[in-house]
């Protein structure tokens, strides 16, 4: 299994293509006759039996066409995938059990376009038509497209390679390769929903209040640019007239109930994956509610807080919880 | 930390499980590339329709126009049941209707039939592929049927819809003109393999096993025994029976005696050749020849016979044939492809002066109480010498009303009675077995010999056209001293037969055959051109056997070439062809500006002296810094920018450019502080 790997590694390159971007030269590109090809290889074969038989020159002549035809479509099908440009790009977060999707620029530097360009993973364990992406460029074009995996669990997901192949134009050959461009993306743990705890709850006589929430409404202000929209006073904002400028929600600091999102919350006899969902759920939760919320794991604790931000550094942590930092 | 642990430990193992990769699943079948499949069907399938039984052809059309309604609508294709009941019912249908599965005809048709059922299941893409794959193997059976130029260039086009459709299949939806081009842009690269592999391939010739019984069913020829009526009905045919290019001068019209069998055996209706008694030893003839001689090359349509038609008499054959004993060439093996031969003929010779008392008894064998009449006749002659006997008999033919023509009477039990005396009206076969007979019954030895008399050369490659409508039968009788001589009693009756032709010896409203009668000038010019396009096809594309094969690479400077040489010199041609595919075929880059190159050129050089161009820095805006940077570069700089600018923004002057390469030399040489400053 080693050796094999070790073979692999050679023979394939799979190594990281720390450069950007990504081009495909001759020693990266692999061909071989695809289940269509061989058969009609073996048509061919037959056929040259019956020519030769029943003296057929015109057979003859038919037959070698066709496999001058066999070896033009190889040439082609190698042209189809030779000199592609890759430039890599960044994947957003998601929760486990979605499509991560890696964005990815092609680059078609030739004056002939290039079609059926099949993207996939190469380790993806869910294979299917969903995760295969097939792109098609004109001549001296570009294109974006997103290389979907189907995402099982939480933590940080590396991809592998790219399985980028093409059977264009004949589906005699199958030519291959495997780009593997510097991609990761964090996996939130699947949020489960389950009932936030009580505010009240969450009050310990040990935990240090946070002095900067902003669950205590305080009044209102008239909007700045910085201000949230989730904070515009939108009651208040339909009774004034329109040139007004908008107000929003001022909150007081210092807030005396925070909401805690803590590990000793969840069931303590149940999975840890499911506590860790459960803990997503009550993040997604709560920031939805837009509540103040910190969030304690064993051995870990953020403070509450607010927003976007918060929010993925909150998933982010639950993500990678056991993991070792990479 | 226990928790975090164990989410370590499952991540791991999961880690392992994540390798493995699921089976990939099938591709499904575009909808819009079921056109391109049942035109591929219909384009594979359809020229058999001439051939095939009508209700098959019928169930065939029916089935595709099925499919294409299905399609249309988008409905479901019909279940597996019922696919399997029309499968079944077809093969028994075929197998009934031509009392085998094996063989030409019936195979061809069951290919059809698949031709046309496997569209009703196609699900996936890979059905759709069987079906391409099936195509192309269709495409070979028309050549079972025909070889012709027309054929050719039909197939052609349909290896270019059979690509295309699986350029459709692989490539998703693309505009017709754009898939169009992509098949015809690999069927001329492919090309020059086809050539390379056509020559050198090492031909072998078949056939590897045994042929079914049909395979060479339907080629016409001379007949292999002849009763009234089987060369006048040859004579309705306008196909070539073969062609002849002399080395030097054409021989007089009145020697153009092809020969074919002869017949020695007459039974009262039909002449048949005699078989030889098993063992007996094969009597070479003996030719004593004097004066001219003829070389010529002969192209022989198939006839599924042995008989080489020699002009007579051959004295010089190709290999693998002989002389039969009476003087016709044979070959060792039936001719069931065109093929060449090349002989020499003289037309002045002298045949079997002595031969055996057997040949001539048997010379002399008629049926008994047949044709009193005419037995009569000649026993009135037989007193006379040979030689007057025979001019007696054609006197008679001449003198007499005698009549030419292709529909002459039916003849009861005494037919040589009743042609004599009463209808007096008859083709060739007619006159010569009337004309043995004759002889015969007087006491003269004598044959039949059928063969073609005549042909017509086109002058557009000077082959003598020889066709099926040239079929004759004449006569030969043994005269003591002189041999075998060939009396032609037609010639009596219609001279203009042996001198012009069958057309011009013929009565108007004979039923001859179009080709022959319809001699407009241009007609016959049209004709003319279009044989001897066929007749190099013929001979450059379908007669291509190994001989030939053999012949063209001497000919090249290739002597004896065996085919390991032969296998090696195909794979070093085919990798030079394959190079030049690969060249023409290189993604071509896009070609840089020469205005920018020029202009690259000269920021490049300014770098080297110190001053390097931001990639933002327009021009006009570079050169106002270099104004300010380096004094001594400004001036220049701000000339070659101003052309650039022009060059690229403004009206383009061809001049500009040249002037913007100049800068690049007139920029001040480096000098030493400059460049320890840079």
């Amino acid at each position: 299994m080693v050796l094999l790997d070790a073979f692999q590694r050679w023979l394939f390159r799979l190594a990281r293509d720390r450069q950007s971007p990504i081009v495909l030269g001759q020693r990266r590109i692999f061909i071989i006759p695809t289940g269509a090809g061989m058969l009609f290889a073996i048509v061919l074969a037959v056929m040259l039996v019956g020519a030769i038989n029943y003296n057929l020159s015109l057979g003859h002549a038919l037959i070698f066409l066709l496999a001058g035809v066999g070896v033009v479509a190889m040439v082609h099908t190698f042209y189809n995938l030779f000199g592609l440009r890759l430039t890599p790009g960044r994947a957003q977060p998601v929760f486990a059990g979605d499509l991560a999707h890696f964005p990815l620029q092609l680059e078609n530097a030739r004056r002939q376009s290039r079609h059926a360009l099949e993207f996939s993973f190469a380790e993806q364990p869910v294979a299917s038509v969903a995760t295969v992406v097939t792109a098609d460029l004109p001549a001296e074009g570009t294109a974006t497209i997103t290389v979907p995996w189907a995402t099982l669990r939480r933590g940080r997901l590396d991809p592998g390679r790219i399985t980028l192949c093409t059977r264009y134009p004949l589906g005699l050959f199958r030519a291959w390769s495997y780009p593997y461009p510097v991609w990761s993306v964090v996996i939130y743990p699947k949020p489960i929903r389950t009932p936030l705890p009580a505010p009240s709850a969450a009050a310990h006589a040990d935990h240090r209040h946070g002095n900067q929430g902003q669950e205590d409404f305080a009044g209102l202000r008239p909007r700045q640019i910085s201000d949230p929209t989730r904070h515009i006073a939108w009651k208040a904002v339909a009774r004034r007239s329109d040139d007004q400028p908008h107000l929003v929600k001022q909150f007081a600091g210092g807030a005396s109930e925070e909401l805690w999102l803590d590990w000793s919350l969840t069931p303590a006899d149940g999975d840890p994956e499911d506590r860790l969902s459960i803990l997503a759920g009550w993040v997604v939760a709560a920031d939805e509610q837009q509540a103040c919320y910190g969030l304690a794991l064993p051995g870990k604790r953020i403070a509450p807080a607010q927003g976007d931000g918060h929010r993925a550094s909150c998933l982010q942590t639950l993500a990678l919880y056991g993991e070792s930092a990479p | 930390m226990g928790i975090g642990q164990a989410a370590c430990r499952r991540w791991r193992c999961t880690v392992k499980a994540r390798r493995k990769v699921g089976p990939r699943p099938a591709v499904a079948l575009d909808h819009g590339s079921v056109p391109w499949l049942l035109a591929v069907a219909l384009a594979t399938a359809g020229p058999h329709f001439w051939h095939l039984p009508w209700w098959l052809s019928l169930l065939v059309g029916g089935t595709l126009l099925w499919r294409a309604w299905l399609w249309h609508g988008r409905r479901p294709l019909p279940p597996r049941a019922l696919l399997m009941v029309l499968m079944i019912g077809s093969i028994a249908a075929i197998g009934w209707h031509f009392r085998t599965l094996l063989g030409k005809d019936a195979g061809v048709a069951l290919l059809v039939v698949f031709m046309a059922l496997k569209p009703m299941e196609m699900h996936r893409r890979r059905d759709a592929v069987v079906v391409v794959m099936l195509g192309y193997f269709l495409l070979l059976t028309h050549y079972l049927y025909s070889e012709s130029i027309p054929t050719g260039l039909w197939l052609l086009a349909a290896i270019a819809l059979l690509t295309a459709a699986l350029i459709r299949l692989h490539g998703g939806s693309q505009p017709m003109t754009v898939i169009a081009r992509q098949a015809g842009l690999l069927l001329a690269q492919a090309l020059p393999f086809m050539l390379i592999l056509y020559l050198l391939f090492p031909r072998v010739s078949g056939p590897l096993w045994g042929l079914p019984q049909d395979a060479y069913s339907g080629l016409s020829g001379l007949p292999k025994q002849m009763s009234p009526g089987s060369i006048s009905q040859l004579s309705q045919s306008g196909a070539i029976a073969f062609r002849s290019r002399f080395a030097d001068e054409l021989p007089e019209k009145s020697d153009l005696y092809w020969r074919g069998p002869v017949f020695d055996e007459y039974d009262g209706l039909t002449w048949r050749s005699r078989a030889l008694p098993a063992g007996s030893p094969r009597q070479a003839p003996v030719i004593e020849s004097s004066g001219r001689s003829y070389t010529y090359v002969s192209i022989l349509e198939a006839s599924n016979e042995r008989w080489l038609l020699a002009l007579d008499v051959a004295t010089s054959l190709p290999p693998d044939s002989s002389l039969a004993p009476t003087l016709e060439a044979l070959s060792r093996q039936a001719l069931r492809v065109r093929s060449r031969f090349s002989f020499t003929s003289s037309p002045d010779y002298r045949a079997n002066v002595t031969e055996t008392p057997i040949a001539l008894q048997q010379a002399l064998a008629l049926p008994a109480d047949v044709n009193p009449r005419a037995r009569a006749l000649a026993s009135e002659w037989s007193s006379r010498p040979p030689k007057e006997i025979a001019e007696a008999a054609l006197a008679m033919f001449r003198q007499e009303d005698f009549h030419y023509t292709l529909r002459p009477p039916l003849l009861g039990r005494d037919a040589m009675d009743e042609f004599l005396f009463v209808t007096r009206r008859g083709f060739c076969e007619h006159y010569a077995s009337a004309f043995v007979f004759l002889m015969r019954a007087a006491g003269v030895p004598a044959r039949v010999v059928a063969g073609y008399q005549g042909g017509e050369v086109n002058p557009v490659d000077g082959y003598l056209t020889v066709r099926q409508s040239d079929a004759h039968a004449w006569a030969e009788i043994w005269l003591a001293g002189e041999g075998w001589v060939r009396f032609d009693p037609t010639a009596a009756v219609a001279p203009s037969r042996i001198e012009q032709g069958i057309v011009a010896a013929l009565p108007a409203g004979e039923p001859l055959p179009l080709i022959v009668q319809f001699d407009a000038d241009w007609l016959r010019q049209m004709r003319n051109r279009w044989e001897a396009a066929n007749n190099a096809w013929n001979q450059w594309v379908l007669g291509y056997n190994p001989q030939r094969q053999r012949e063209v690479l001497s000919r090249l400077g290739w002597q004896a070439p065996d085919w390991q040489s032969m296998t090696a010199s195909l794979a070093v041609l085919c990798g030079m062809a394959l190079l030049i595919v690969v060249l023409w075929t290189l993604p071509r880059r896009r070609a840089v500006d020469p205005v920018q190159r020029a202009w690259q050129a000269y920021c490049a050089q300014l770098a080297r002296r110190g001053i390097s161009r931001a990639g933002w820095e327009g021009p006009l805006a570079f050169a106002q810094r270099v104004a300010r940077e380096k004094p001594d570069l400004a001036a220049l700089t701000s000339e070659a920018a101003g052309y650039y600018a022009a060059l690229r923004y403004g009206h383009r002057e061809a001049q500009a450019l040249r002037l913007l390469q100049q800068c690049i030399h007139r920029l001040p040489p480096i000098t030493r502080q400059r460049r320890q400053r840079a």
